[in-house]
């Protein structure tokens, strides 16, 4: 389980993001959603510490996983972020062949023998639905691959490291739709095995695959969590009237 | 942060600290080199002895100076116009095509090796020079070809400095029924002075810093030129003309030579850098 | 640096206005073609005298009566091991060197800028300076007296700062995508630049080695008092061995009559460049970075 209490991101001195609070239960999907430039991403990468690559970002407040903060939790960034997994708006596959991609990391976090790595590689690869696509080029560059393919083959690169946690920053977004049906029944057929948080503006992709869902707002012109709740019940009613005309299509 | 990481990050700045420290050693090795005849001479024994005649005691450089500042001023002179001329033709002037040879021939031009030139200046053109009297290997024909070797500098650093102009201010000033001439002369060429100033001292620098081309040109006569058409040596040409043979003060009056090239040509340098301030314009 | 091409040319009403605009159009074409033209003049003497010398056994043959008859042969052997002990040494350091200067991600430390300006005046140290410095420090002080090890090792200053800008530049255009995918995947820095960035960014990472090869083979001043002149084979990185440029120098200049084998070497050694110049646009190309020169220095 992963949660923040009062997490406030700010670039170069500039507040985007205060006080966000929220829990993401274990092999529950969250969504995120709201409009654009109210945080959302930062907070995604702030839960896995991409923050310290980005210029002049700075982030306080406290994020605990299983009870613990991450700091304790972790020895350091990169243990972290050997747990907890990330998939970006737009596929990024290294210029590599697919089977160096998904190795990259696995050879770098512990000993495999050629035979376990291709076992990964194998139960990866049908995992996201690509094996039967690809078993016969594993040596060919990932970017051949369409890019639906090349975003499954992000998604399997990350479950090769057995993250528990999965951060996705709308991996939809940048895929044609049929490409983009494919990764959300990915996504669905990982409910139950992986804490999964997701950023999307897809207020129907939300309503299909997640659990839950945080609504962010820019107040003040800063970001922040205005409503968080099950999907369904704040599809159906919500307290806050923002939400409720953001989540009939009305705003936003 | 991981052992590998920190590791990495130890050995990484240790040796780009060696890096920037070489400069250092160079300059402290000419300091060096040069003390004793800066120490025994002084200074100004360089400009007052009445003559360069370093085996009977006598080191003067001011016929050196003088040659280095003619033949450095002159190329620059040359390069400048031709240049900023040769930026502007590729980007307001030429057709496409023509604009990219053209800049793929002064980067070409610029990879030429000094000595090259000096062969060709030697064997083609102080012949030409020649029939104006003389042997033709006189200051004059040293400053031509210096000119032409010092000119890809000015030529790629003006064209990145136009290139890096706001399309907006040439629009602007087309829209305001401004020919092509007086845009280039009065909005392009004021909006990019920075750049190509920079261009042309750097230019400077690279003239001051040859050495190749004008000894096998200038004709290496110890004396103060009395007219472009007369033969001429520079510091740098003196310094490899005697650095084979000379000993004790001689030698180390070579490198208080090396050392005022150093010094001037980094002033010039930090000079740029400073005034290019933080902002990445040039990298 | 082929920035945006500016159409600014207007229909002129006034007969007044067009003769400026025609004179300053004419002037602009005639430095360019003087440009050009004199760059031509140049290389087609250099092919026309040069290769009218050239044979296969030019290339291979030592050097006999003070270069006015054989060959090459040791001359080139000498420039390729001035060149291999230059680039042994220049490539690790710079490649640490750009390693450090891009480690922050925001660029501008104050260690980075520090760094930056002394590269920027060793750039511009006077080739002859280098020789003296070269004479003073590796020949005299560290007793390798004139040799191939004291050549390399004076290049390897000089080329040091285009080679470090190259490589900087060269890690830089490697998309930040790639880092964060990698650090997204929790591979620590020192794994994502070597299984990640440097293997991105080879092939610019080459090009930058290809010119500073380039800018070593062109270098005469600085090598004339560290490698020197002798013209035989070495034997040892310890013996003294002549450069193509010092060659060129010396026939030119020291050798009566050896002015049409000085144009041989000098035709040799422009077509190792344009062969460098044409890998280096190849290289810059395939790692996507067309368009980037550096001023040259000759």
């Amino acid at each position: 389980m992963i949660s923040t209490q009062k997490l406030s991101i700010s670039y170069h001195g500039r507040t985007v993001l205060r006080n966000a609070s929220l829990v993401a239960e274990p092999g529950k999907v969250l969504a995120l959603v709201g409009p654009s430039g109210c945080g959302k991403s930062s907070f995604l990468c702030a839960l896995n510490r991409m923050t310290d690559l980005l210029p002049g970002a700075r982030v306080s407040g406290q994020i605990t996983f299983d009870g613990q903060g991450i700091e304790e939790a972790f020895a350091s960034p990169v243990e972290l972020r050997r747990n907890v997994g990330m998939i970006f708006q737009k596929p990024n596959p290294f210029a590599m062949s697919i089977r160096r991609n998904i190795e990259l990391a696995v050879r770098e976090h512990g000993r495999h023998s050629r035979s376990d790595r291709q076992r990964i590689i194998e139960s990866v690869l049908r995992d996201v639905g690509l094996w039967d696509e690809v078993h016969d080029r594993l040596d060919h560059s990932a970017l051949e691959l369409s890019g639906g393919q090349q975003q499954r083959l992000c998604i399997a690169r990350a479950l090769a490291l057995k993250p528990q946690v999965l951060l996705m920053d709308e991996p939809c977004s940048a895929l044609d739709p049929i490409a983009a049906d494919r990764v959300e029944q990915l996504i669905r057929s990982m409910r139950g095995q992986y804490t999964i948080i997701i950023v999307t503006h897809n207020l129907a992709q939300a309503r299909r695959l997640a659990d839950h869902m945080a609504v962010f707002w820019i107040c003040e012109g800063v970001g922040e969590i205005i409503e968080y709740g099950e999907t369904e019940s704040l599809f159906r009613s919500s307290a806050n009237p923002l939400v409720t005309s953001y989540l009939s299509g009305r705003s936003g | 942060m991981s052992r590998s990481d920190l590791s990495l990050r130890i050995i990484s700045r240790t040796l780009a600290i060696l890096s920037a420290a070489i400069v250092l050693l160079i300059l402290g090795f000419l300091v060096r080199e040069s003390a004793p005849a800066l120490q025994e001479l002084g200074l100004a024994r360089f400009f007052t002895d009445p003559g360069w005649h370093p085996l009977s005691g006598q080191f003067s450089l001011v016929p050196m100076i003088v040659a280095t500042l003619a033949t450095s001023l002159g190329s620059v002179a040359i390069a400048a116009p031709l240049g900023i001329a040769s930026a502007v033709f590729a980007h307001f002037y030429a057709p496409r095509t023509l604009a990219i040879w053209h800049r793929r021939l002064i980067e070409l031009l610029a990879g030429i090796p000094s000595v090259v030139f000096g062969l060709w200046g030697l064997v083609v053109l102080a012949p030409l020079v020649a029939r104006l009297g003389g042997s033709g290997q006189n200051l004059f024909t040293a400053t031509a070809v210096l000119g032409l070797m010092i000119l890809p500098t000015v030529a790629l650093l003006s064209d990145a400095a136009i290139a890096s102009l706001p399309r907006a201010w040439i629009q602007g000033a087309a829209a305001l029924g401004m020919q092509r001439w007086s845009i280039v002369g009065k909005v392009v060429i004021p909006g990019a002075r920075r750049g190509i100033g920079a261009g042309v001292l750097l230019a400077l620098t690279r003239a001051l810093g040859e050495t190749m081309a004008v000894l096998m040109l200038a004709g290496n006569v110890v004396q103060v030129p009395n007219s472009l058409l007369s033969p001429g040596r520079t510091l740098n040409a003196n310094i490899a003309l005697e650095l084979g043979y000379a000993s004790t003060f001689h030698r180390s009056v070579l490198f208080v030579s090396g050392l005022m090239l150093m010094l001037v040509v980094s002033v010039i340098v930090v000079g740029i850098s400073y005034r290019r301030g933080a902002s990445d314009e040039w990298r | 640096m082929s920035g945006g091409r500016f159409h600014a040319s207007a229909t002129t009403p006034t007969r007044r206005h067009q003769i400026p605009e025609f004179f300053t159009a004419v002037a602009v074409w005639m430095a360019a073609g003087l440009v050009v033209a004199t760059l031509a003049w140049i290389l087609i003497d250099i092919a026309v005298r040069g290769i009218s010398q050239l044979s296969p056994s030019f290339l291979i043959e030592g050097v006999e009566d003070a270069g006015r008859a054989g060959g090459i042969g040791p001359v080139l052997f000498s420039t390729m091991l001035i060149l291999m002990v230059t680039l042994a040494l220049a490539i690790p350091l710079s490649l640490a060197t750009a390693i450090a200067l891009t480690e922050r991600v925001d660029q501008d430390s104050r260690f980075a800028r520090n760094v930056r300006r002394c590269l920027d005046v060793l750039a511009g140290v006077p080739s002859i300076v280098f020789g003296l410095f070269g004479n003073a420090f590796f020949a005299i002080m560290l007793g390798l007296g004139y040799s191939i090890l004291t050549g390399g090792l004076t290049l390897a200053c000089m080329v040091l700062p285009i080679l470090i800008r190259t490589s900087e530049q060269a890690i830089v255009a490697v998309p930040n995508e790639y880092r964060y995918a990698a650090a997204a995947l929790g591979l620590g820095r020192s794994a994502t630049l070597f299984r990640v960035v440097l293997p991105a960014a080879a092939p610019a990472l080459m090009a930058g080695v290809v010119l500073s090869i380039g800018r070593a083979l062109a270098e005469t001043a600085a090598l004339i008092f560290t490698a020197g002149y002798v013209a035989r084979r070495p034997e040892s990185l310890l013996d003294s061995g002549r450069s193509l440029s010092v060659h060129i120098y010396d026939m030119a200049m020291n050798v009566p009559g050896g002015g049409s084998r000085a144009y041989a070497t000098a035709c040799v050694l422009v077509a190792l460049l344009l062969a460098i110049n044409a890998t280096t646009t190849l290289l810059l190309h395939a790692a996507g970075l067309q368009g980037r020169s550096v001023g040259g220095k000759g």
